[in-house]
């Protein structure tokens, strides 16, 4: 008997027997629909986290005061938040001492209400220098950034981000009004562009000023510097900056690696914690779901073996027309490896059209690869014939006669 | 075999070479505990071409002689040739292919799939024996014809009458062109019209020169054969051959 000829029978099988058939695919089908759209959705998650993340800037280091291993108790008194200066950013802009930095931004934040235009909205106020803007990756489409003139002058400007221009200015554009922030008038130069990113503060309400602008009137008292951002010269010498930073702060600061009161954080350090969370959420759930898929698999053996007790004259019957076991076996194994292939096709099929209409739904972006969907396949398929060696096996073992009297 | 005295050996008293040759089989049923004997001893062989009725009470053993007959099931002691082929202990896959191939069953109760129309219960024995499937639809056709169901080959058994499904199922039989038909009561659930166009179809069969076995209990159907082979408590107890065919 070919093959051709054997999936012929368990197709004419599986039809005969319509509503079951169909009630056990369903099983197959929301297990597999369900692994395929947990999946695809803490995929997109961490998609989402990474992306964000690096929307803050490429290539990316950030130095933080605080000691990267917080045991050792003899600097623990000391306030870490004031560990780093002006000077620290200086060095490291320094390309002479760390040649593999191409820019450097320092910069400190207090959080103060601003008030414009009789409305008045508290957000986060970010000192820093004209290098801000390249090294977190953002621009600023209407209006422009301040300057190094600027800078050193301490002019009163500010450049606000979208939200903070929404909530303050409306649908107006911002830029040449004037916000109040601390008792200080400053004159809004340019609007950010939106960065969608939410990691460390909402990225798009926030006011950019210069740093001396910053330390002369709206330090509220922290004029220290919390981060310096640092931008490497291209993602191969990542390393290499992240080295001379390191070096570099050292030696500003006297102190050697075990009392270092200062840590230096990669892009992809901070990506791998975030994304860790996600990952966690998405190996839970897509547990739960697998169970669900398990769930459908016994129900395909549930079903394989009430047809083999059902179908014990008809077993006996081919039998004794010529069927030898191995064509029996093959015959029940093909009928449920159908099952779970047309269950997990079907299960497929509604994975995609969830993961393209969830994202409306949920708002939340659902991963879809193909890698998921042939694996999916693949379960079903292994699911199927797992289910259907046990049945299969008993109908091949009945002897012809025995199967033949029975009622 | 302590009760062997009771087989009758008839084998040389048939001209025609033995197609089937069982020498002092025995079966033995084991249910937990229990033993039935449905076979004692039982020693007889059938020439090629012959015409063969087995009859004897109910329980006596008849169906039980007819599962070893055709190689569905296997004698617990004693010898059983087919063909000249001892087919004692051969392997399940090796007893698949010679009923396949050599062997047409006509079983009382039809014993039809319900899901498949007449052609396709007809062309089932030549799937396993590897016929390509405009060959066996042809096949069948052929054999439904034969059994005078040309009009019926689409409609499933539910559709048709216990004597169409009978002649569908003799169909079945035939479709393989085997050298040996054998029936356990085919006339058994039929009226008397039936009955005789079934057993208007085993003379023919037999008339080509087909060995034919069948059980029954009724004496006009046993008439119809050439020699009747009398079964009681599995033993053969009795062995008329009558050179003419029908008796007169
Ligand atoms: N599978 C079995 N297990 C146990 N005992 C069995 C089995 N099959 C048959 N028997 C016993 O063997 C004996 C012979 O049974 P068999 O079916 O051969 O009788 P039979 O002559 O065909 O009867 P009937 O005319 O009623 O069909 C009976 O006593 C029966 O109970
Ligand atoms: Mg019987």
């Amino acid at each position: 008997m070919t093959w051709l000829e054997t999936v012929r029978t368990a197709f004419d099988a599986i039809r005969s027997r319509r509503m079951r058939s169909a009630l056990t695919m369903l099983g197959i089908l929301i297990g597999i629909a369900a692994v395929m759209l947990t999946v695809g959705l803490g995929q997109g998650a961490q998609a989402q986290v990474a992306s964000q993340i690096n929307a803050l800037g490429s290539n990316l280091l950030i130095v933080t005061p605080g000691s990267a291993t917080a045991v050792g108790g003899i600097r623990g008194g000391r306030g870490s938040a004031t560990t780093l200066t002006a000077s620290d950013a200086a060095v490291l802009a320094d390309a002479r001492v760390a040649p593999d930095i191409a820019a450097v931004a320092p910069v400190s934040t207090s959080s103060q209400s601003v008030v414009a235009n009789g409305q008045n909205w508290t957000t986060s106020i970010v000192g820093t220098t004209p290098q801000w803007p390249v090294v977190r990756a953002r621009s600023t489409p209407t209006g422009r950034f301040f300057t190094a003139a600027e800078l050193s002058a301490g002019a009163p400007v500010a450049v606000i981000g979208s939200t903070t221009a929404e909530q303050l200015f409306g649908l107006r554009s911002p830029v040449g009004q004037t916000v109040s922030i601390g008792g200080a008038q400053l004159t809004v130069i340019g609007e950010l562009n939106p960065a969608g990113s939410t990691v460390g503060g909402d990225q798009d309400d926030q006011v950019v000023v210069p740093a001396t602008t910053f330390a002369a009137d709206l330090s509220a008292g922290t004029p220290s510097i919390s981060s310096i951002y640092l931008e490497a010269v291209n993602q191969q010498d990542l390393s290499a900056a992240y080295q001379e930073a390191t070096n570099a702060m050292l030696t500003a600061h006297g102190v050697t690696t075990a009392t270092a009161d200062f840590q230096v954080g990669s892009q992809a350090a901070l990506v791998q914690t975030a994304t860790s969370t996600a990952r966690t959420l998405t190996v839970l759930l897509a547990g739960i779901a697998a169970i669900s898929l398990l769930v459908g698999g016994i129900g395909v053996m549930n079903i394989m073996l009430v047809s083999v007790t059902e179908r014990i004259r008809e077993i006996g019957l081919r039998k004794a027309l010529g069927a030898t076991p191995r064509v029996i076996l093959r015959q029940f194994l093909t009928e449920a490896s159908l099952l779970g292939l047309a269950g997990g096709m079907l299960g497929v099929g509604l994975g995609v059209i969830g993961a393209l209409t969830l994202p409306q739904v949920l708002e939340q972006p659902v991963t879809l690869s193909a890698t998921a969907a042939l694996g999916a396949l693949a379960v079903s398929l292994v699911i199927g014939i797992a289910a259907g060696v046990y049945p299969a096996g008993r109908a091949a073992r009945l002897a012809p006669i025995d199967a033949l009297r029975s009622e | 075999m302590t009760l062997s005295t009771f087989g009758t050996s008839r084998a040389e008293a048939v001209g025609a070479p033995a197609i089937l040759e069982l020498v002092d089989v025995g079966k033995t049923y084991r249910t937990g505990a229990l033993t039935v004997e449905a076979l004692r001893g039982v020693t007889l062989s059938v020439g090629d071409g012959d015409y063969v009725a087995i009859m004897g009470p109910s329980g006596s053993g008849k169906s039980t002689l007819m599962h070893i007959l055709s190689c569905l099931d296997v004698p617990t002691t004693g010898r059983y040739s087919l063909a000249g082929e001892d087919v004692s202990g051969l392997a399940e896959r090796q007893l698949a292919e010679i009923r396949n191939r050599r062997i047409g069953f006509v079983f009382q109760q039809f014993n039809l799939l319900a899901s498949m129309s007449a052609w396709r219960n007809v062309e089932l024995p030549l799937v396993y024996a590897g016929v390509s499937r405009p060959e066996r639809r042809a096949r069948a056709l052929e054999a439904l014809g034969r059994v005078g169901l040309a009009e019926r080959v689409d409609h499933r058994p539910g559709e048709l009458s216990g004597g169409q499904q009978q002649r569908v199922s003799i169909a079945r039989a035939l479709v393989t062109d085997p050298t040996l038909i054998l029936a356990d009561e085919p006339t058994g659930n039929l009226d008397s019209v039936s009955t005789a166009e079934v057993l208007a179809l085993f003379r023919d069969l037999h008339e080509q020169g087909r060995t034919v076995v069948l059980i029954t209990h009724e004496a006009e159907v046993a008439a119809e054969a050439d020699r009747t082979i009398r079964v009681l408590d599995g033993r053969v107890v009795g062995d008329d051959a009558r050179a003419g065919g029908r008796t007169p």
